[in-house]
């Protein structure tokens, strides 16, 4: 029998995504072994020919890394879309929009103005930015046009499967495909990884009180943070009620909190929101009578609400972007 | 007129292009490199609390994420102006220092030394890992993927996770080593000592045992005087962590010397229209194009550089292999970019000696980890030197902490101007007369992989299989030759 074709393609990503898929070591092998990979860009030979002489559904199945910024990256992920039988969104850039993804607070004006006219460094009198086609006396030459929004990759093509994380660790790499090899997978449109909250699964979870009240929100920087404690008990912004378990726990081990990055759990649809709510509910709850002035005070403390619930899943969340004037 | 397109349609499809234009008599008369990428991280990192940096600027780079970690945790602490304590500094150092040997050892194996090990002529379809591992044996690939392995141990230990770390604080780290820990990190420093020992050895043997490589390597084709900048310790030995930012001329005298928060002195930005990376220069030498020699403040960092502007290395091993290289190569500084291969070696000997150093130092175990920040933030700026060397960061906030300006000026865009350069030598020693021959390939590959560009992580694609394709085109436009590797 013919081994499954698989394809593994990236968008716009850090290749933080293929480390992890290397950080499989002898497993690597392993896999490489029970499928042929037919797309590879970081390790093989890449003919998008290729790919486009395939009939379609031949892939078996795509996992397709990176958010989705320009229009070339667009092309691709169709085309091979039109060619998989499964495509998954690999890791949280793909998955949620992630970290590049808190671009859509801003425009594709506003990030030339400051990267090429105003940073301290740049020697710029006549005001140069980057242009999609320059032309000299011998020729011209284009760049690909930036897009003022970045997108999920749901957003651009119809997705079966998410793994998801900043990265996906590699025991839920091979899990899922593991799965995909045995035709034992769930549900269309479900994320491969635990339904439980992180709070669920973390190893602080025994010692954390019933009933945690924030009577003063906390940085990082502000307290030594007890290794063994619930972060929010020491009041510290911790997403983790609202977040999607499966990450081993590797932030809350190194002894920080949660930033969210595996998205939200089943029936969430803005991680954001949720964890807002949740934040909320349990600030200040212990004083019955608190006033105006404190529950500002409360909420002061909370010093980037955007940058802190949507630090991953800003383009997959209800807001998507900020609005372009 | 005709124009030549390198397309390398992978990760580059959208990160990297090269585009050569020929003259009426086919002649080489300009060759662009492009790499259309951009994020715009000094941006939207407006109105982020501070502290969040090393977890957010970690994701410029999945390849070199423990740069940009330590490089934020620095200008954090230049921020809130608060020392880390002592054993938080040696933890932080010996965490970067596994991730120097790891990636360097990374890039020798897998990307930059094909060219070498299997050789520059031999098939595409061998000049990758597996070459060379068929050529150094079986018993050195296992150890490469095991020395991998153990360095991103480390990492695991200290920082979470290998990609995407989270441990640093402003004054400090988040978490203490354990006395068992720090058994599996002496572990795995000796091991990384003796891979990089072999390494050495295995680049002596194969390479300059041979007198064509030797030539390749001392050769034209590749050489660029240029300034270099890195930086250097108090002995003026090669620093990955801390230190004061040095400057040596083309001729290896020393330039400037300064600390990190004056590089506005000391650095510019240069921008042009048809790329988004932007190329600096040196201030007080000027930008005068992309050329080199001394009226060019084009500036080259990253291993050669870092060994160039030094006096040395830190650790005994390192030291040896240090004056060998120069040695060998005719005394500093070396101009010829191919060296950066054995400087990288020598550098992940370096590295490899100073996990081992630290990891033995009594204190590596204290719990001692943070300083609280007191002071109330304002500005900041902070240094270490990447794999692809020097990397600033530049912050600005408000007296919350809260950022209102972020500059960021990333090791490999100090070295875009010589990898310009440089594919432009490379293209005009290869091309004559329209001629265009097919090693052309892998000779301008070459002339980049030297620097290990991590265009958003461009080149970071196995050599031999990464897919160069050649476009020729007439003055019409119409394609008249087109080459890819392999056929």
């Amino acid at each position: 029998m013919a081994k499954p074709k698989v394809a593994f393609y990236w968008c716009a990503s850090c290749g933080g995504c293929e480390e992890t898929v290397v950080d499989l070591n002898e497993d690597l092998l392993k896999v490489a072994d029970a499928v042929d990979i037919v797309l590879w860009p970081v390790a093989l030979d890449f003919k998008r020919k290729d790919i486009e002489s395939l009939s379609d559904g031949e892939i078996a199945v795509s996992f397709i890394n990176g958010s989705v910024r320009l229009e070339e990256q667009e092309e691709m992920v169709k085309l091979l879309r039109q060619k998989s039988g499964l495509v998954v969104a690999f890791g949280a850039c793909a998955h949620l929009g992630g970290i590049p993804g808190l671009g859509n607070f801003w425009t594709k004006d506003t990030i030339f103005q400051r990267v090429y006219k105003e940073v301290p460094t740049v020697e710029n009198p006549e005001g140069i930015t980057p242009q999609e086609k320059t032309v000299f006396n011998f020729g011209e030459i284009t760049l690909p046009e930036f897009y003022d929004t970045v997108k999920t990759l749901n957003q651009t093509i119809p997705v079966d499967y998410y793994l998801p994380g900043c990265p996906p660790p590699p025991d839920l790499i091979m899990n899922a495909v593991n799965a995909i090899l045995k035709g034992e997978l769930p549900e269309k449109g479900a994320v491969l990884a635990p339904e439980k909250s992180l709070c669920d699964t973390c190893p602080r979870k025994e010692g954390k009180p019933d009933k945690i009240s924030i009577a003063e929100i906390k940085r990082p920087w502000e307290i030594k943070m007890d290794p063994e404690k619930c972060f929010l008990e020491l009041g510290i912004i911790c997403l983790g009620p609202v977040t999607r378990s499966g990450c081993g726990e590797t932030c809350i081990k190194a002894n920080q909190p949660c930033r969210g990055c595996f998205g939200p759990v089943d029936g969430v649809v803005d991680q954001g929101a949720k964890g807002l709510s949740a934040i909320a509910s349990i600030l200040g709850i212990e004083e019955e009578k608190i006033s105006d002035e404190e529950v500002k005070k409360l909420f002061d403390g909370l010093v980037d609400p955007a940058g802190t619930f949507y630090r991953f899943s800003l383009p997959s969340s209800l807001l998507r972007r900020r609005r372009m004037e | 007129m005709r124009k030549i397109t390198i397309d390398p349609i992978t990760r580059l499809e959208g990160h990297g292009k090269i585009e050569i234009f020929l003259n009426d008599d086919g002649d080489v008369d300009k060759a662009y490199l492009q790499i259309p990428e951009l994020r715009g991280f000094e941006k939207f990192a407006e109105g982020r609390p501070a502290e969040e940096m090393p977890r957010i600027t970690t994701m410029i780079c999945g390849v070199c994420p423990t740069a940009h970690h330590m490089a934020s945790a620095k200008t954090l602490d230049d921020l809130w102006k608060v020392e880390p304590t002592s054993a938080a500094k040696k933890i932080r150092e010996l965490m970067y220092c596994a991730f120097q040997a790891e990636d360097h050892i990374l890039h020798f194996f897998f990307l930059g030394g094909p060219d070498f090990v299997v050789g520059p002529q031999a098939p595409a379809g061998e000049r990758n890992v597996l070459g060379v591992i068929a050529k150094a044996g079986m018993e050195a690939g296992g150890k490469v993927i095991e020395v991998r392995k153990r360095l991103r141990g480390v990492l695991r230990i200290i920082g979470g996770k290998p990609v995407m770390p989270t441990c640093a604080l402003p004054g400090g780290v988040s978490k203490a080593i354990s006395e068992e820990e720090r058994t599996e990190i002496i572990d795995t420093g000796e091991y990384a000592v003796e891979f990089c020992k072999f390494a050495l050895a295995l680049f002596d043997d194969v390479v300059l045992k041979n007198k064509d490589y030797v030539d390749l390597v001392a050769g034209d084709i590749y050489k660029h005087r240029t300034y270099y900048m890195g930086l250097v310790d108090e002995n003026n030995k090669v620093n990955f962590y801390d230190g004061m930012l040095r400057v040596v001329d083309p001729n290896g005298k020393e330039f400037a010397k300064f600390k990190a928060q004056e590089y506005l002195d000391h650095i510019r930005e240069h921008v042009e229209p048809w790329s988004y990376v932007k190329f600096c220069y040196l201030k007080n030498v000027g930008w005068k194009g992309f050329v080199d020699g001394e009226d060019s403040g084009v500036f080259r960092v990253a291993p050669l550089a870092r060994l160039n502007v030094s006096d040395g290395m830190a650790t005994p091993l390192a030291q040896e292999a240090y004056e060998r290289m120069y040695e060998v190569l005719g005394g500093k500084p070396v101009h010829n970019t191919l060296a950066f291969h054995w400087a990288r070696l020598v550098e992940a000997l370096y590295a490899s000696e100073r996990v081992l150093e630290l990891a033995r130092d009594p204190e590596i175990t204290s719990s001692d980890i943070v300083n609280l920040p007191t002071e109330t933030p304002k500005e900041g700026i902070g240094v270490v030197e990447a794999p692809r060397g020097t990397l600033l960061h530049h912050y600005q906030t408000d007296d919350r902490g809260i950022l209102t300006k972020v500059n960021l000026i990333v090791a490999t865009q100090n070295n875009a101007a010589p990898i310009f350069m440089s594919i432009e030598k490379a293209a005009k020693s290869l091309i004559h007369k329209g001629e265009v021959p097919d090693g052309i390939l892998n000779m301008i590959e070459m002339a980049f992989r030297a620097y290990d560009p991590c265009h958003a992580c461009a080149t970071h694609s196995l050599p031999g299989r990464m897919p160069l394709e050649i476009y020729v085109y007439d003055s019409k436009g119409d394609l008249v030759q087109k080459l890819r590797r392999g056929e």
